[in-house]
């Protein structure tokens, strides 16, 4: 039943320009991040060689392009979220899928998987992307595992809130607008908290968590904190669909 | 759960359904016992419930209190179970505008736990009853508002279900089109049981075997056409009458 509901998530949404649009864009910002970066490494290489544990290329090329892309990512989940559910409402499609024998949860979960095959779709771009290093030298792997790790994590997150937010309204637009919002106080709660003190405001910040993932720490905590922090907004979404049916 | 098949058991069964929002009571103890070959005119003035009634038969909205069983299973306890036999036309077609009217009919009858082996047939015979063999591979976005409200019913009977739940299925049609749409109802009327809600008094005489008003939130009256038609009760007088003023409810002669 789920399956049903992703296919039919990802048939509409590539049957749109806004996805290839996407991802092309997603692919040209990297692919010249990726180039500046190349080329300030070729620029820098020599100086390298003297460190005594110099950084290697994926340090230096494929982990900004990740960190560049988690913004991407940030940019792209509130339209994506915003077609789940408030636009079904406001299509008076969503009738048809709770009138079906399908239970709100696989509703949810059948929406949130199609938006991480698209998020992982980028995904496997940026690793095509990294791997043509191959050509001229070895990859980190380590690091490059924990930096998807960390991507998809983020998108996790970024999908679980969206579809979240997407719940509350009927209108596209607030949907987009209201998540976008909250995923750039996240990002500016990331930023402020670098010069506070607070620490603890640190952690409710994911992207903080991504940068671990970003330097290669695979911390278990945040781990932790990401997969929570999914399965709590998938929760929610669940409440409120179930709630609409119980209050009118 | 086990369901016990006899031909005795209704289709759907209702019992003192109950809604309230806030204070408002928008539906107040309905009933209805609607079987196999029953077709049903739900008829009412804007705003008496009809709308909310058949959100509450579909599962779309909880009822306050009462039951709904749809082939005896219950609506509330075992949704999924019930929804099984249910197909829903709601007020505003559910249209994916993106999707061609194949894809978008393949997906009503996979939601509906249909197994892709019986899909091909089931497709091309609700393609046939509704007329739609000429725009299968078109997108439902650009057809005309007929063609729409055929797809959007389609949605409904693909899975051959067992009770039809149809809000307002000839609103905006053509005189054309509204003519089809009746021909369709009285054929699907034959091998399953329907309930739809109308505003046009004689799409009920034209169609239906059974009649309910609703006023208020309330049954006004609950009886067979061909009851009415032997007391020669004229049924757009019994309407202003019913629900124009306040008179108590009329008994059932069912």
């Amino acid at each position: 039943m789920i399956t049903t509901i992703v296919c039919k998530e990802l048939k509409i949404l590539f049957a749109s320009s806004l996805a290839w649009i996407f991802l092309a864009l997603m692919q040209l910002v990297l692919a010249w991040v990726f180039l500046e970066r190349l080329h300030t490494f070729l620029a820098i290489q020599t100086q390298l060689t003297q460190l005594v544990n110099p950084p290697g290329i994926t340090e230096v090329i494929v982990a900004p392009v990740f960190s560049v892309a988690s913004i991407a990512f940030l940019m792209i989940t509130p339209i994506l979220s915003m077609r789940m559910l408030a636009e079904e409402r406001r299509n008076h499609t969503l009738v048809m899928l709770i009138s079906a024998p399908v239970s709100i949860a696989a509703i949810v979960l059948g929406k949130f998987a199609a938006l991480m095959v698209f998020f992982l779709l980028a995904l496997l771009l940026i690793l095509v992307l990294s791997s043509s290093l191959l050509v001229g030298g070895t990859l980190d792997f380590g690091l490059l595992c924990s930096n998807v790790l960390g991507l998809t994590l983020l998108a996790a997150c970024f999908a679980s809130l969206g579809l979240y937010l997407s719940s509350l309204f009927s209108h596209p637009a607030l949907a987009a607008l209201s998540s976008m919002g909250v995923l750039l106080f996240l990002w500016l709660l990331d930023i402020v908290a670098l010069d506070v003190v607070a620490h603890s405001v640190r952690y409710l910040s994911i992207f903080q968590h991504f940068e671990n993932f970003n330097l290669g720490l695979i911390d278990t905590f945040s781990l932790a904190f990401c997969l929570l922090f999914v399965v709590a907004f998938l929760a929610l979404t669940m409440r409120q669909l179930d709630r609409e049916r119980l209050h009118g | 759960m086990a369901v016990i098949e006899t031909s005795a058991m209704p289709a759907m069964a209702v019992h003192n359904l109950s809604r309230r929002f806030g204070r408002h009571n928008a539906v107040h103890e309905y009933s209805l016992q609607l079987h196999r070959g029953d077709i049903l005119g739900l008829l009412g003035p804007n705003g008496a419930g009809k709308s909310t009634t058949m959100r509450m038969l579909t599962g779309n909205l909880a009822p306050s209190s009462g039951s709904v069983r749809i082939c005896g299973v219950d609506l509330v306890a075992y949704p999924l179970e019930a929804k099984r036999y249910i197909g829903y036309l709601p007020e505003m077609p559910p249209l994916y505008r993106e999707l061609t009217v194949d894809e978008y009919l393949r997906f009503a009858a996979r939601l509906h736990g249909m197994d892709s082996a019986a899909l091909p047939a089931a497709l091309d015979e609700v393609k046939q009853r509704c007329e739609l063999n000429a725009v299968g591979k078109r997108l439902i976005g650009v057809l005309s508002k007929g063609f729409q409200q055929r797809v959007a019913l389609a949605q409904a009977i693909i899975h051959q279900p067992e009770v039809i739940v149809m809000d307002e299925p000839t609103a905006g049609l053509d005189p054309n089109q509204i003519q089809h749409v009746r021909a369709l109802i009285r054929e699907l009327g034959r091998s399953h049981a329907i309930i739809f809600s109308t505003h046009a008094l004689s799409e009920v005489e034209a169609v239906c075997s059974h009649v309910q008003i609703m006023h208020h939130g309330r049954l006004v009256l609950d009886a067979g056409l061909g009851a009415l038609k032997q007391q020669s009760e004229n049924l757009e007088t019994l309407f202003g009458q019913l629900t124009m003023g306040d008179r108590p409810m009329r008994e059932a002669t069912r």
